[in-house]
Formats: structure tokens, C-alpha cells, sequence
């Protein structure tokens, strides 16, 4: 079966759009043959900072020819209707409709849609140039004096179809004068003549000679390979960083793996610096000493040529620059440290957090009451946590963290501990910003946990304050990554918090408690339990379960102890998973079910059980067991042991089956009746104690 | 470096060996491309981008292809001289070619050849960069051009410019004189580049030319300049650019309905730009009061861009 060919060869695309780009032309042109009736049997996309490209196997020469009959108004119908009839149909007038014959309703006209079948070069040379013409880049451009818009420059286009067996021909089409051909570039440097190509096969192949690798991933594989090997052969270990990887594939057509060394004077300054600065500014990868930590004064650079002298000349250079910046960034490292992170705190006065939050100055002495206040409740020395907290944002003025953001914390803690400052102080600097995402260690020292929480519940405090909540996908704030944050660090601690409280301690330290501040915090604290049911799910709990235990507690209670949340959410799961937990909610679900309909008219079941109403022995087991079942469950809960609780419920699972079994709820004797849905409203209440059983799914 | 194109000029002419050697070199190789060379604008600015000869000819219908040499200040890079990389001023070589040529690209890599840089031994990229001037309203996209992982220029295609969308559409070239003259002399230290390609007594260094303006121009933008007067001068700069387009405006019903006063107001937009730049190093501009100045420059660049369309040179028929 013939095979589609298509290359957009264009100025350098952005190593960040190519991936998503190359899928986005497959899924467009793929689809557009499908719309078509035309079924395929591969496709593959690819991209290099010049060229996306696509390759679709197995598609039919023809689209097939189809029929479709579409019954339209009655004959003698309003004029209105028929008109509709035409124009939905496509017909010119209604001398081409057909009239069908009924004999009970009446006649109507049918109209008869013939679709012949088309060439695929045909429907192709009509749906690439719409595709090209609208495709999704994430930014895009004009340029010159055409009205196309493309990433960068769109300087050819490449497109043929054919079998493998013969010469494949060209689908021609224009673009804002680009013709559609054959022809195609190699390497921008190495081999920039034109040359024609027949099919993927060959295209692949006549790239690859005129030194360009079509596919990113391979790409990849022979930087990361060639790079270890490299490092391997200098003693040393490749820092991996995927993301720099990705990066670096998406600049070359031909990688070219070279080192390059640097002073190592320069290694007096932190690694994660040198890092920092060799991979933003040049896109470059460090080494390490084998098993260490330690860097080695040594980088790994990706050429995109094979020059002429073996990249000498393009190492030297790439090492000048290096030098360069990291002259900078130890001319950074050496200014910062000449003054003490204290001595800055003035310039937050000028430096606005949020227009309605205040300066940052303010907000470093929210932050600081508030550790204060949560530092005993974690185990954390007070002092300790009150420097913390207010060193924590001190690095932000600094000249390293100007030039390298992402640095962050980590300079403070470089710069406190020069200072002297307390080990776990120091550390707090860095790790109250932690954790960033879902793979980012969690802080675990007490100190960096007090300072942790109070600035992610300032942050989040703050922000519902001034109601600018996170909606939708929209989330400028990172309010969802803080209580996450704040979610992780509790739980991994089992801290055991009331986060209530503590939101309403970040509204006063605002000077935000008026009235509306218990309405904040409870929406926070249910912004929590949002955060949490993710978190939980994620972890692959059910989220029913967390509903369920949410919806049970004590009325009024806040449900802000997530290590309790969590407890009784492992131990309901626990118990649902036994035999006993299952046939508890069978029952549970009959006698819920029966009460429902009984409490319909709006009557209630909650009064005392009268033994003397009692007739089947099965009425007293089951009050006796329910009483016994209540009393252990409360106290159990009490003690917070929930594996209690539930087995304490479980010894219900018997009486209750009994009671089902023989007894009739719906007694003659209205007052026994009565007495028996008490009864099973004091079982559906007894199970309340660790969960709402109502909102278990399943 | 390669010999290939500058073989044949004197030692002290090659653009490796001399700083001026380089800015000649541009300059005769985009002449040569049918450029007019202008010579820089009298003014302070931050950028070659505001030369009227691109922020202006960038807009409007008619062709135009141009290269200068722009002195550039940006006086929060004053590092009193210390600081062997960065300058509060520094001179850019600046390239608008209205429209675009198709071979931009090529032109490009031409003229690194013209300066002496051999494609077979180095590694040149194009490495996304999207440019934005908030205070002249301009946006564009392009790259950042690497040679062996040094930025020596900026390329964009202009997308807008005074908040006026481009068309045709204007590719621009900033050669950042200094770094590529590094990298070209093979210098770590920019005070130390060779000026005028002379050896012996005769070298003049480009420390010998600038190193004191540095050091003065540091103390004058972070300690010394009066910031009561600036922003008074801004004030004035705002007024006047307003006034004299107002007055500039055509008469109602006359003949010739064409703007006539757009440059000189535009020379008050880059005041009060350079004012701003001003007080910005002084540190006495809050954060919103920062977006506030950035807002009120736009405001002016915009009305000197709509007016410009109304010039001759902008486009507007008689």
C-alpha cells in the first residue's frame, strides 16, 4: 500500500515545541485522512530543530465511493421545510430529490448523496495546507510580506505519496507561495545542498548522509551514550539531567559530543552553582568525581558539526565562556558573602509580595510569628525556628539568586551556614521551600518544618484572604502545590495539627480577622480535604472512603487532623476489605435503605429503644450488641484506634443478620414498628463513628 | 581565525586583531547588501532598538534597509569598571531590513564569515529567544545566534513594534560589538580588547577609551544623579512629546493631511525612556511605581508609532 511522506523544513524550531509539534502534525494529518474514509496502518512524526516530518504507512491509493440516502419532508410539505431539505442536503432543487412511496403516511422525498471516490493526493493537497495554516504552535510568526504564520520561517515543504514499488509522486500543493516538491537539506553546515527524496526510507537514509538524525530520540541515546562513555574516559561520572538532555537534542541535527575544562579554583564554588550556571547559560553537563558529590573541572559540550580541527577550537570556546560565567557567578558568591543575609532584611520594605498582601518585609514577619507559634506543636526548638524564618527569604536580594532564581534557599543556606548559624537553621533556609512537586523531598528536620508550613500557610491564608483562589486550570499562585506541600510534610511527620486553627493564626498575623475569617479557614480547610482526596487517590486509596470519613465526625467538628483523616481512612478500607466490613454494609445499605423511605414524610426514628416492645430474641441481641458495639467504637475512637473501633462494629455484622432474618420490621403494632426502625437508626448512627457509610461507593 | 575574508586588509584593519577593524568590516559588508549605514543617533538610548531608524521605519508599508553602530546605555550595568563584562555603555552594530529577505539566515552567517569566523571550525546556533520591549511596545521572535556557546548576536522578526503590528515584516540584527570582539580577539577581559589593531605604544585598548567613563558613569547613575531633577524631566519629556504631536496634527479639511512633527516627539519618548533607566539604577522606583514609568513611556512610543503612519515616510499619501 502506497505511503505518505511529509517534511515542513523551516528556520529553527524552539527545542521546547519540537516534540509536542511533531505529534501535533501527526494527529492532524492522520486525522484528516481518516475524515476522508481513508484508514491507515502507521504513522510516525518526527523533529529536528529545521524540520518536522511525518510518515504514514499503508494508506489506500482511493478513498472508497459512498452512498448515503437522507429522507427529507413529506411531498406538499411547507416550502420552509423543503428549502432546509436542499440546503442540509446539498441539493439544487427538489427535482432531485427522489419520492418514496407511502402508501399509510404519506409520500416524502429522499434525497440520494453520491460521493465518488477520490485520489488521496487530492484530499491530501486539500487538507495539508489548511493543517499548516492553522497549526497549533504554542507561538507563532509572520514574516516577510506573506500572511502565513508559522514558528520561524517556513522555508519549504517536501510531500510525496506512491507505493514502495514504484517512484512515488509529489502531492502538489502551495502555501503562501511555498510549492509543495521533493527536495529537502541536510545539515545547515556540513551538506546544505538540495537533494530530492523518493520515500521515508530514503529520506531517512540521505539525511543521515548529509549528517542530520531525523529521530529525537536517537538523538538523545547517542548524547547520553557518547557522553558517559566521554566521562568514563576521563575518570569521572556524567551528572545526568534529563531535562537538559531533551534540551540539547532539540538544538542539534548532528550531535557532536566534546569536553572542555575549566579552572579548578572555580570549584571552590558550589557545585549546584556551577551547575546552575553551565547548564542555563550553556546548555552544557557537568561531571562528578565517581561516588561523590564533588564536581569535577571538567564539562561535557554538544557540538552540532564535525569541524575541521575535532571540535579543538569549539571546546576552547565553550570554555572561554564557561570561564566567563562562572567568573561571574564566583564574583556573585564572593560579593553575597561580604555582607550577612541580616544585614539585608531592610530592602524587603520596598519589595511588594502582592498588592493586597503588603510588602515582603511584612509578609517575613507573618511568617515569622507564625513559626513561632507552630514550632512547638512539631517539636521544633522556638528560637531556632524564629531565625529560621527570618533568614528564610534573605537570599532572594542576593546577587547569586538574581542571576540563577531557581537557586533559591539554597543560597541562604550556603551563605548562613558560612555565617555560622546553626546547622539546622541553615538547612531550614533551603528546605522551607520543599516540597516543590510531587517528587521533591519533603522536610523532616523540626525546624524546617515549622518554617515550611507557616510559609505555605501564610501563602495560602493570605491568598484566600484576598480571594484570588485557584480556578480551573488557573493557578498563579501555586496555591494547589502549596497545601500539597503542606499535606505531604504532615502526613510524612504524622503531625498531628489543627489546621484550623492555625489558618485562622495566619488571618490574625495579616490583621484579616473579621468576620469573614471563619469563613475563610472553612474553606480552606475543605480546599484541604480537595487537596488530600487527590493526594489519597493518587496513592491509589479510594476517594469514596475519604467522602466517607469527611462526611461522618461529630457535628461541628473541623476534620482538620489529616493523619486522622488518613487513619480512619486506612482503617475503613482495612475493614471493607473482610468479610465481616462487607456483609456490615450489606446491612448497613438495607437498613439505610428501609430508614429512607420510612423518614420520607419527614419522621424521625432517633428516640430511645423500648426493651418492652421487644418479641423476637433477635430484638434483644441486637440491642444488646448495639450498645456493647457503640460504647467500644466511641471508646476506641476516643483512643484514635480505628482497627478497634471497626472490630468493635463488626461484632454487629451477627445480630444484625439475625435481626433481618427473623424479624419483621414492619410489624402489625405500629408501636413495635416504631421500635424497630429506632433500632436500626441506632445501628445506622453507631457506624457513624469513623465513617459515613452512606457515601461508601462500590 | 580564518584568513579567508580579511586576508588581504592590513593587520591593524582585520576585524580579529581591531575593534574599530570589526565595525568596519560590518559595516562595509551590509553597505554592500544595499543598506544605508547611518551613523549612530545622538541621543541616550538602551538599545540600537530605538533608533528611529528601527523603531520608526519599522512601521508602515515602505521597504528600508539600514546598519549602525548604536552607543547603548543602560546604566544598571555600571560596575565602576570592575567588572570585566558588563558596561552602562556599550555600542551595538544594528541591522533593519525591511522586508525581510528570504535568506536572512544566510545574510547572517555571511557576515560572520565577512568577520572572520570559519563555519568548518566553529559551531554556530540558533537558540530561541523571544524579544520584548515593554516600554517601546515591541515584540518579536527570533533567536539568540551562539558561536561555540558564546551569544554574539540577537535576530528577530519584528511582530509589533510601538503597539503597532508589523507589515511587512522587519528582521533585525543586534551584534553585541564587544563580546563578538572577545571572542574574536580571544580577550577574557573587554577593557582589554585591542581598539585600533596597532601594537607596541601604539595599541589604544578599549579600557584606554572607556575604563574612566565607567568608573564616572557608575557614581553618576547609582549615587550622584538628582533624582528630583529626572523625574521633573521625565515629567517634562511626557508633556512636550504629547504637545508636539497634538501640534503636529493636520489642519481639519487642509489639503495635506499628514502628520508633520512625529521625530521630535519621538526624541522625547527616548528621554523620558533614558530618564526612567535613570532612576531605575538609582533605586528610588517601587516595584508598581516601576510598571507605572514602563506604562507611561509605552503610552508615548504608541502615539509616535500611529502618528508615523501618518507621515510621508510612514506611508501616508499626500
Amino acid at each position: 500500500m502506497p505511503e505518505l511522506l511529509l517534511e515542513l523544513f523551516s528556520e529553527e524550531i524552539p527545542a521546547r515545541m519540537q516534540r509536542k509539534a511533531a505529534e501535533d502534525l501527526q494527529r492532524l494529518v492522520t486525522g484528516a485522512l481518516v475524515d476522508a474514509g481513508l484508514h491507515y496502518e502507521g504513522a510516525k512524526a518526527f523533529a529536528t530543530p529545521r524540520r518536522l516530518a511525518l510518515t504514514v504507512t499503508g494508506v489506500p491509493a482511493r478513498s472508497a465511493a459512498t452512498r448515503e440516502e437522507r429522507k427529507g419532508p413529506k411531498v406538499g410539505a411547507p416550502d420552509a421545510a423543503i428549502q432546509g431539505f436542499l440546503r442540509s442536503a446539498g441539493l439544487a432543487s427538489i427535482e432531485e430529490a427522489h419520492v418514496h412511496a407511502d402508501p399509510k403516511k404519506g409520500d416524502f422525498y429522499v434525497a440520494v448523496i453520491e460521493k465518488a471516490g477520490r485520489e488521496t493526493t487530492e484530499i491530501l493537497a486539500e487538507a495539508i495546507p489548511a493543517i499548516i495554516r492553522s497549526f497549533p504552535w504554542p507561538k507563532s510568526m509572520h514574516w516577510g510580506t506573506g500572511r502565513l504564520q508559522w514558528v520561524r520561517p517556513l522555508q519549504s515543504i517536501l510531500c510525496t505519496f506512491g507505493p514502495e514499488t514504484e517512484d512515488p509522486e509529489i502531492v502538489r500543493f502551495e502555501v503562501d507561495g511555498i510549492r509543495s516538491g521533493n527536495v529537502t537539506r541536510g545539515h545547515r553546515f556540513m551538506a546544505p545542498a538540495p537533494f530530492e527524496v523518493r520515500r521515508f526510507d530514503d529520506y531517512v537514509e540521505k539525511l543521515e548522509k548529509a549528517k542530520v538524525v531525523l529521530d529525537a530520540d536517537r538523538r538523545r541515546d547517542i548524547i547520553l551514550h557518547d557522553a558517559r562513555e566521554r566521562a568514563f574516559a576521563l575518570g569521572l561520572e556524567l551528572v545526568e539531567d534529563a531535562g537538559l538532555l531533551d534540551e540539547v537534542a532539540g538544538l542539534v541535527e548532528w550531535p557532536v559530543v566534546l569536553t572542555g575544562t575549566f579552572e579548578e579554583e572555580f570549584l571552590a564554588i558550589p557545585p549546584e552553582v556551577i551547575r546552575a550556571t553551565i547548564r542555563a547559560n550553556q546548555k552544557c553537563f557537568v561531571l562528578r568525581q565517581p561516588g561523590s558529590t564533588a564536581l569535577a573541572n571538567r564539562f561535557i559540550l554538544v557540538s552540532n558539526i564535525e569541524a575541521r580541527d575535532g571540535g579543538v577550537a569549539i571546546a576552547a570556546g565553550n570554555g572561554r565562556v564557561i570561564r566567563a560565567r562562572l567568573s561571574d557567578a564566583k564574583f556573585f558568591y564572593d560579593t553575597d558573602r561580604r555582607a550577612t543575609l541580616e544585614s539585608r532584611l531592610p530592602k524587603f520594605d520596598a519589595i511588594v509580595f502582592h498588592e493586597k498582601l503588603g510588602t515582603q518585609r511584612e509578609r517575613i514577619d507573618r511568617i515569622v510569628a507564625l513559626a513561632s507559634e507552630i514550632a512547638p506543636l512539631v517539636g521544633a526548638d522556638v528560637a531556632k525556628a524564629r531565625e529560621a524564618a527570618e533568614l528564610a527569604k534573605l537570599d532572594l536580594v542576593t546577587e547569586m539568586v538574581g542571576e540563577f532564581p531557581e537557586l533559591q534557599g539554597l543560597m541562604g543556606r550556603y551563605y548562613a551556614t558560612a555565617e555560622g548559624k546553626d546547622p539546622s537553621v541553615a538547612a531550614a533556609i533551603e528546605d522551607h521551600y520543599k516540597p516543590q512537586g510531587p517528587s521533591d523531598r519533603v522536610p523532616t528536620d523540626p525546624v524546617a518544618i515549622a518554617v515550611a508550613l507557616a510559609d505555605k500557610l501564610d501563602t495560602l491564608a493570605g491568598f484566600w484572604a484576598i480571594d484570588e483562589k485557584p480556578t480551573g486550570s488557573k493557578d498563579p499562585y501555586a496555591l494547589r502545590r502549596a497545601a500539597l506541600g503542606v499535606i505531604r510534610i504532615v502526613l510524612e511527620s504524622g503531625l498531628r495539627l489543627r489546621l484550623r486553627a492555625l489558618i485562622s493564626s495566619g488571618g490574625r498575623v495579616l490583621g484579616r480577622n473579621d468576620g469573614a475569617s471563619g469563613d475563610i479557614a472553612a474553606d480552606l480547610v475543605s480546599f484541604f480535604h480537595e487537596r488530600l482526596k487527590v493526594q489519597l487517590r493518587d496513592s491509589g486509596a479510594r476517594h469514596d472512603l475519604v467522602d466517607a470519613v469527611l462526611a461522618a465526625g461529630m457535628a461541628g467538628a473541623a476534620q482538620d487532623d489529616l493523619v486522622d483523616i488518613v487513619r480512619r481512612v486506612e482503617a475503613l478500607g482495612a475493614f471493607l476489605a473482610t468479610e465481616d466490613g462487607a456483609n456490615l454494609l450489606a446491612g448497613y445499605r438495607r437498613a439505610a435503605n428501609i430508614l429512607k423511605a420510612e423518614e420520607k414524610g419527614g419522621e424521625r426514628f432517633d428516640g430511645a429503644i423500648d426493651p418492652a416492645l421487644f418479641v423476637a430474641p433477635e430484638e434483644n441481641a441486637l440491642a444488646a450488641a448495639l450498645e456493647r458495639a457503640l460504647a467500644g467504637a466511641e471508646s476506641a475512637v476516643e483512643r484514635e484506634d480505628y482497627a478497634v473501633a471497626m472490630t468493635a462494629l463488626a461484632a454487629l455484622r451477627a445480630p444484625v443478620d439475625a435481626f433481618f432474618d427473623k424479624v419483621l420490621v414492619n410489624a402489625d403494632d405500629p408501636a413495635v414498628r416504631a421500635n424497630r426502625l429506632r433500632m436500626l437508626a441506632a445501628f445506622r448512627q453507631a457506624t457513624q463513628a469513623v465513617a459515613d457509610f452512606s457515601k461508601v461507593g462500590g | 581565525m580564518s584568513e579567508a575574508h580579511s586576508h588581504d586588509l592590513p593587520p591593524h584593519m582585520r576585524p580579529e586583531r581591531s575593534f574599530q577593524g570589526l565595525i568596519l568590516a560590518l559595516q562595509r559588508f551590509w553597505a554592500d547588501k544595499g543598506c544605508v549605514i547611518l551613523q549612530p543617533y545622538d541621543m541616550e538610548v538602551g538599545a540600537g532598538t530605538f533608533h528611529p531608524a528601527t523603531t520608526m521605519r519599522a512601521l508602515g508599508p515602505k521597504p528600508w534597509n539600514a546598519a549602525y553602530v548604536q552607543p547603548s546605555r543602560r546604566p544598571k550595568d555600571g560596575r565602576y569598571g570592575e567588572n570585566p563584562n558588563r558596561f552602562q555603555h556599550y555600542y551595538q552594530f544594528q541591522v533593519i531590513l525591511k522586508p525581510n529577505p528570504p535568506n536572512l539566515q544566510e545574510l547572517y552567517l555571511e557576515s560572520l564569515a565577512a568577520i572572520g569566523i570559519d563555519m568548518s571550525l566553529h559551531d554556530i546556533r540558533f537558540v530561541e529567544d523571544d524579544w520584548e520591549s515593554p516600554t517601546l511596545g515591541a515584540w518579536g521572535l527570533g533567536w539568540e545566534c551562539w558561536c561555540d556557546g558564546m551569544e554574539v548576536s540577537q535576530f528577530t522578526y519584528f511582530q509589533q513594534v510601538a503597539g503597532i503590528e508589523c507589515f511587512p515584516v522587519s528582521g533585525e540584527l543586534t551584534y553585541g560589538l564587544e563580546r563578538l570582539a572577545m571572542y574574536l580577539q580571544g580577550v577574557d577581559n573587554g577593557y582589554e580588547l585591542n581598539f585600533n589593531g596597532r601594537e607596541g605604544a601604539e595599541k589604544v585598548t578599549y579600557g584606554d577609551v572607556f575604563k574612566q567613563a565607567e568608573e564616572e558613569y557608575s557614581r553618576h547613575n547609582f549615587e550622584y544623579a538628582d533624582t528630583e531633577m529626572l523625574k521633573r524631566h521625565f515629567e517634562d519629556a511626557e508633556r512636550e512629546c504629547r504637545m508636539l504631536l497634538e501640534a503636529g496634527k493636520p489642519e481639519p479639511g487642509a489639503n495635506d493631511q499628514r502628520q508633520k512633527m512625529v521625530l521630535p516627539a519621538y526624541d522625547q519618548c527616548i528621554k523620558a525612556s533614558h530618564r526612567f533607566n535613570l532612576l531605575d539604577a538609582r533605586g528610588v522606583i517601587s516595584v508598581p511605581e516601576r510598571q507605572s514609568y514602563i506604562l507611561r513611556v509605552r503610552e508615548l512610543a504608541k502615539a509616535c508609532g500611529a502618528a508615523w503612519l501618518q507621515t510621508e515616510a510612514g506611508g501616508k499619501e499626500g
